[in-house]
């Protein structure tokens, strides 16, 4: 028989409950964020919860996505592969989720912030755009 | 403003890490995103990046030597056909990777020329990645280049700083250990007694593990604390079952009895099905499988401790690790009512069971099978 002729047919059904908080995990994680809003407000400190670091259930995750919804800002970066920035629709807290190339998510993060710091540019970045700048300019003045 | 013309001279050993990957036009931005990640592979604060980014910075660029001796190259698939690409091959290929039979381009004497340099020039420095266990009954079990692989290890140990045993095989014998071991198979940490070895078991082991295991070693430059039988805290502190999302179901003493009842289609816990989740330390339930994707567990399937010495001769895959003689759920139902000590008792008979189960040799039959 060829490979062609193989019959196959594949169902994939996941034999997991996602109705039920299997974890428990959703809400200290939500009011976690609370208090480090507070924070950030009281003293200006900003907090980073790395999401894989918390065992979660599936679905769980997502629970708390739309809980935090989305807000006003959506960023996108070309940094070894995608990165997302969203604003959530709590201002100041931050969904940022790092892909790799083949878009598969490699780390996920809220930050409660007024700005996540990979959305700033960088000393180094910048320094090398100086050189880069001058150089192509100092060429253009060649070929003028 | 720069220092970039300074770098002409420098040898691939001497260029820090940092330089390497800018060179390699590699944005600081993209070397912060590669840090975050590698804080939370790493089990790691996030407030600790910035730290990591200096440190790796820094770092001199080191020479690596991997030996696979009695292995199925498991453990190099696991690592180089990993999706998350700029992870780990971003620091695997920061490091020079000196001598790798499987990957290397060099054959026959010009493979073994480079190993004797690279062991030359970085006396004392150089890291030892060794995958595969070692066979003692007859050196002909196993050779490379004419070479038994207990020389190769023996002469190629001396000068390294440190030793990676990657897999099951290199750190406790693995498959090739299980009874009736016809190769005397041992592990790495069996011959060699004078130098630090680190053990990342698995069967093959997760691949940001092995990285992370690198890493640490370039950010800190030192080895990481590892627990009583020498694997990493970071990645094996915590049992498969303590971390499982299958748990709460453990301590309600909700089980699935069969693979296709009820209590597997609603996601309940494998125990009773042969998970050996509670005495199987790493990281799994957490880091898990293919991108983040799952772990065995959460595809149904029981954890089959394969990051444990002798795991091969537990007492059989599909078999409860205290059926016999316990009622698990009524255990459970202890646990739960937070009870610790009846856990603690519950991890210990599950051990002794092991421990028997290892002296007794026993086999796994169909029966077991068709539990």
């Amino acid at each position: 028989m060829s490979e062609t002729n193989i019959p196959v047919t594949a169902e994939i059904k996941f034999n997991i409950q996602v109705g039920d908080e299997l974890t428990q995990n959703v809400k200290p994680l939500l009011h976690e964020i609370k208090h480090a809003l507070d924070n950030l407000i009281e003293t200006g400190r900003s907090t980073i919860i790395d999401l894989r670091s918390i065992p979660l259930a599936p679905g769980e995750e997502d629970k708390i996505l739309d809980t935090l919804g989305r807000g006003e800002v959506l960023a996108q970066l070309n940094a070894l592969g995608l990165s997302e920035v969203i604003e959530t629709q709590y201002a100041g807290v931050w969904l940022v989720t790092h892909y790799n190339d083949e878009d598969h998510i490699i780390s996920r993060f809220i930050e409660v912030t007024t700005m996540p710091e990979i959305l700033c540019s960088q000393t180094e970045d910048i320094m090398a755009a100086y050189s880069r700048l001058t150089l192509d300019l100092d060429e253009n003045q060649e070929t003028n | 403003m720069t220092d970039r013309n300074n770098n002409k001279d420098k040898t691939p050993y001497d260029k820090t890490l940092g330089e390497t990957l800018r060179s390699r036009g590699i944005s600081r931005r993209s070397f912060l995103k590669f840090c975050a990640a590698t804080a939370s592979m790493m089990a790691m604060s996030p407030a600790m990046i910035p730290k990591i980014a200096h440190a790796l910075e820094s770092a001199r660029r080191p020479s690596v030597i991997w030996l696979s001796f009695q292995e199925c190259t498991g453990c190099t698939e696991s690592l180089t056909r990993a999706h998350t690409a700029t992870i780990e091959s971003l620091i695997f290929d920061s490091i020079s990777l000196d001598y790798h039979h499987t990957l290397q381009a060099a054959a026959g004497h010009a493979a073994e020329e480079a190993r004797e340099i690279a062991m030359k020039e970085n006396f004392g420095k150089y890291l030892l990645v060794v995958d595969g266990s070692i066979p003692m009954d007859n050196p002909g079990y196993s050779t490379i280049a004419g070479i038994s692989n207990y020389d190769m290890l023996m002469e190629t140990a001396k000068g390294a700083a440190a030793i990676i045993a990657v897999g099951t095989c290199a750190t406790y014998g693995g498959i090739p250990h299980a009874d009736p071991n016809p190769t005397g198979a041992v592990s790495v940490g069996d011959l060699i007694k004078d130098k630090p070895i680190i053990n990342v078991p698995g069967c093959p082991p997760i691949p940001v593990v092995i990285t992370g295991v690198l890493t640490h070693f370039l950010t800190f430059g030192s080895i990481p604390e590892l627990d009583h039988i020498g694997r990493p805290k970071v990645f094996y502190g915590q049992s498969i079952h303590d971390r499982c999302y299958r748990r709460p179901f453990y301590d309600k003493g909700l089980f699935a009895e069969t693979f296709d009842d009820e209590g597997a289609k609603k996601g309940w816990c494998l125990y009773k099905l042969g998970c050996k989740g509670p005495t199987t330390y790493n990281a799994c339930a957490t880091t898990k499988w293919n991108d983040g994707t799952s772990f065995p567990i959460e595809a149904g399937h029981p954890c089959l401790g394969c990051s444990e010495p002798d795991f091969w001769d537990g007492g059989g895959f599909y078999k409860a690790l205290s059926m016999p003689t316990e009622n698990i759920t009524q255990t459970a139902i202890y646990t739960a009512a937070g009870a610790a000590a009846a856990g603690v008792a519950l991890g210990a008979m599950n051990r002794s069971k092991k421990n028997k189960a290892i002296t007794a040799h026993d086999n796994t039959t169909i029966d077991d099978l068709e539990k």
